[in-house]
Order: C-alpha cells, then sequence, then structure tokens
C-alpha cells in the first residue's frame, strides 16, 4: 500500500518569484514540494507547498485562482517558460502533477508585460484587459420585452465560429506568452465573438476601433504573427481571430 | 462615415496602421523581387540577352526612376516603422522570464524578423555601390557582374545574404496577409505554404546566380 503511494507521489523543486507588493523588488525563491500526488492540479500542489510555508510562519506565495475548472480565467503562470505550464490547451488549474518527473525544478514565474503590473508573488493586474472590454466589448440592447431568440437567423458555421471566439476566458496567456507582449488575440476574439452575428454589427465600425485604440494606449506591444498566443491559449483560439480584428479595424478606420 | 485626414493618419498611427504599412510595403518587395529575379536569370541566357535586358530597363527612363523613387520611399517606411514596432515590442515587456520556451508557433524566419530585416538593409547599401553606383561607362553590366562575382569572397556573401532575405520572406510574405485581415483558418495554410515556395525561389534563384558565374567563367 505505501509502495503504491509512493509510485504516485514525487518531489519537485521549484523556484517561485515572490515579490511583496507592486513597488517591492522581486526575486527568486526555492522551495521543496515533498510528496506530491500526481493526480494533484498544479494549484493543488501549490495548496500544498503554501501549507507548509505558512506553518514555518512565513507569507504564503501568492497566486490567482477561482473556479479551478478551467472556466473562468483567473489562474495562470509561467511554468518552465510556458504559459499555464506544457500541456496545450490547459489552464494551470487543469494541469496535474503527473505531467511532471520526479525531481525536477519548476520554475514558476507571473505574466509578463508591461500592460500587466505585478501586485504580489504570481499575480498580476489584469484591469488592462477590462478597459478594452469597456471600451467597446459590449452591445448595446434597448430594455423591454425579451425578442424571439429565433427572430434572428444565424448560419451554424457563423455561429460555431463565434462561439470560438466567445471561448476566451481573459486569462492573459496570449499576452504573457508573445514575444511581445501583444494582446492581439485577446481583442481579436472579443472583436471577433460581436462582429460575427447580426447583433454585434451595428457597432462593428465603433467597437473595432474603441477596442484596438484603447489596447494601443494600454501599453501592449504589436503582433508580430509569431503564433505563439495560439499554441498556448488554454481554449485554444485561432488566430484567423486576429485577421478578422484586423480586417474589422482597417475597414473602419479607412474606408 | 466622412473620409478625413486626420481619421487616415490616426488609423496608420495605430498598432494595425503601422502594421498595414509594414505589409504593404513589404509585398512591394515581394513583387520587386520577384521582378528582379527573373531580369537577373537572363543571364543564363548568355552575355547579349543580360546586358540587352539591362539596356531595355534603362530605356524605360522616368518610369524606371518613378520606380526607384517608390521602392525608396518604401524601404524608409519599412526601415522606420520597422524599427518603431520594434522598439515599441521591446518596451512592452520591460522585464523578461527567467526561462521561456517555444510553444510551436515560432519559425526561424519569425525569430529573426528584425536581425535579418537590418542585415539586409545593409546589403541592399552594399549591392546599390556594388551594382547601381557604379561605373558604368566603359563596362558592361555583364563585366560588372562577372568581375564581382569572381571575388569568392564577395560570392561567399552574397549567397548569405541571400539565405537571409529568404528567411525574411518566409515569414513576412503570409504575415503581410494576416496583418491585411484576407487570411482566415482556410487561407492561411496556403498563404504559409506560398510564402515557403517564394522564399525558395528567391533563396536559390538569387543565390544560385554566383555559382552559376563561376562556372561559366
Amino acid at each position: 500500500m505505501t509502495k503504491a503511494r509512493d509510485k504516485s507521489c514525487i518531489n519537485l523543486k521549484l523556484k517561485v518569484w515572490r515579490q511583496k507588493g507592486p513597488d517591492a523588488r522581486g526575486r527568486f525563491e526555492t522551495y521543496k514540494a515533498r510528496d506530491v500526488s500526481t493526480d494533484m492540479s498544479f494549484l493543488e500542489m501549490l495548496d500544498v507547498v503554501n501549507e507548509e510555508i505558512i506553518l514555518s510562519g512565513k507569507d504564503p506565495i501568492a497566486f490567482d485562482h477561482d473556479c479551478r475548472e478551467g472556466i473562468c480565467g483567473a489562474c495562470g503562470t509561467m511554468v518552465n517558460g510556458r504559459a499555464h505550464g506544457p500541456e496545450k490547451g490547459t489552464t494551470l488549474c487543469q494541469l496535474h502533477m503527473r505531467h511532471f518527473s520526479p525531481g525536477d525544478t519548476v520554475v514558476i514565474e507571473p505574466w509578463r508585460s508591461r500592460a500587466f503590473k505585478v501586485i504580489k508573488d504570481l499575480v498580476v493586474d489584469r484591469i488592462a484587459f477590462e478597459k478594452i472590454i469597456q471600451a467597446g466589448g459590449y452591445i448595446s440592447v434597448n430594455t423591454g420585452g425579451a425578442p424571439d431568440g429565433n427572430a434572428v437567423s444565424v448560419p451554424q458555421e457563423v455561429a460555431e465560429k463565434a462561439m470560438d471566439a466567445a471561448e476566451c476566458i481573459g486569462c492573459g496567456a496570449c499576452v504573457a506568452a508573445c514575444p511581445n507582449a501583444s494582446a492581439m488575440l485577446f481583442v481579436g476574439a472579443k472583436i471577433s465573438q460581436f462582429t460575427l452575428l447580426p447583433q454585434g454589427l451595428p457597432e462593428a465600425k465603433k467597437r473595432a476601433l474603441a477596442m484596438v485604440g484603447k489596447m494601443d494606449q494600454l501599453g501592449f506591444g504589436n503582433c508580430a504573427n509569431e503564433t505563439e498566443c495560439e499554441k498556448e491559449c488554454p481554449k485554444e483560439i485561432s488566430i484567423e481571430n486576429i485577421a478578422r480584428m484586423n480586417r474589422e479595424f482597417l475597414k473602419a478606420g479607412l474606408l | 462615415m466622412q473620409w478625413d485626414l486626420n481619421w487616415f493618419i490616426c488609423t496608420l498611427r495605430s498598432s494595425i496602421g503601422k502594421k498595414l504599412i509594414m505589409a504593404l510595403t513589404g509585398l512591394g518587395f515581394c513583387i520587386f523581387l520577384i521582378a528582379h529575379l527573373a531580369g537577373n536569370l537572363t543571364i543564363c541566357a548568355g552575355e547579349d540577352a543580360f546586358n540587352s535586358y539591362s539596356e531595355r530597363l534603362h530605356a524605360l527612363g522616368p518610369l524606371i526612376i518613378l520606380t526607384e523613387i517608390g521602392l525608396l520611399f518604401f524601404a524608409v517606411a519599412h526601415v522606420f516603422i520597422g524599427a518603431y514596432l520594434f522598439y515599441e515590442n521591446f518596451r512592452a515587456r520591460p522585464e523578461g522570464y527567467l526561462v521561456k520556451k517555444n510553444a510551436g508557433g515560432r519559425t526561424i524566419g519569425s525569430v529573426t524578423m528584425p536581425y535579418t530585416g537590418l542585415f539586409i538593409l545593409l546589403f541592399i547599401v552594399i549591392h546599390l555601390v556594388d551594382f547601381h553606383f557604379v561605373e558604368k561607362t566603359d563596362q558592361t553590366i555583364y563585366q560588372i557582374v562577372l568581375e564581382t562575382f569572381s571575388n569568392p569572397g564577395y560570392a561567399f556573401f552574397y549567397i548569405v545574404s541571400m539565405i537571409i532575405v529568404a528567411i525574411h520572406v518566409s515569414h513576412g510574405f503570409w504575415s503581410a496577409f494576416q496583418t491585411l485581415g484576407v487570411s482566415n483558418s482556410e487561407y492561411m495554410s496556403v498563404f504559409r505554404v506560398v510564402s515557403i515556395i517564394i522564399s525558395l525561389a528567391v533563396g536559390f534563384g538569387f543565390g544560385i546566380l554566383p555559382i552559376y558565374i563561376s562556372f561559366i567563367s
């Protein structure tokens, strides 16, 4: 029994970015993660490490998390140089420790971008995304009786594309993974999900100009079509959404 | 919406606007490269064919001057906006990662874009000095080409330069269509394949010339 348990437990060395506050100087600290069950998620592993840190009277590692089901977009750090870790289409909370080998050194860093300031340790301020949404990531609907759901017909393949774009959970992995810290996959997805549907069309021009303008203003980098975002996105959102955003923006701005 | 100049400039100054200029000027260079390659390949048809191609090209007079001015204008825009984008992208991440791994999206072309670009700029200056601003009164262009490439060091530099141009084009060409927004999930793979084909054509087509010339001379 003990033997079997040992097999499914691993020891890891963690190198974690620790930073007391937004203006404090940060540094890497090393921790030992002992007897980590391979069935744990990455965040559960951090919970276990934090329990030990708390017991020793020190400040636990701060990290963002909420649903732990891969749908809320709260969690996310760089794990060994990969956003949300090495697994494809997976958020950090859905990354399991079975993907690590005994004795591995795991480097855990916060998202790095001028637009995402570190609040504490691995927690970054993603208010920039909210500001972009505020600029135009909505549709204006008059109040009153709810319209008939089938009154506006949408072709199935268009609805699918809109839904694919709407899968974006705003975690920020695209910015973190982008060599230029660009937010164009996020903005592309948000513009696409509305523009593809009839309800989003009336404000399409205004939305494209406002959201791209806000994105530029917030200090994100420029997309160089490196496609790293698409590869790291936990929802596997396609860069065709960036092309659509470019199209919408240029149409609105030049024509 | 009424078209107005301020609006137009505002659009071009945005991130996507700057990328649009990079894409359009870059595609202009791709067209130029293909035309230039087609012209250069006339050297395979012999000395007379090459010299007569050169003469006919220059006989176009104002048209050729206009094209040259256009290319210069394109080059200035491409270089300066490219440099500015590089600066902005550098500034967008003040603190880097201790460990950063490629997730599988980056290619040799995309990673090296600013550096291959800078090298190409230096190459173009050297290339213009050697072939464009060279004294042509007492020798034909064919003789100049033969003489320049007879230096093995120069031939090697030229071939390396053409490989670097090919690497730049391999990312630049498909990237332009993505930026222009004409790409979608169906067309994207087509653009990427065409991008590789064009970069191979440019790399082999130009790169083979010094080797061909060393064989015939």
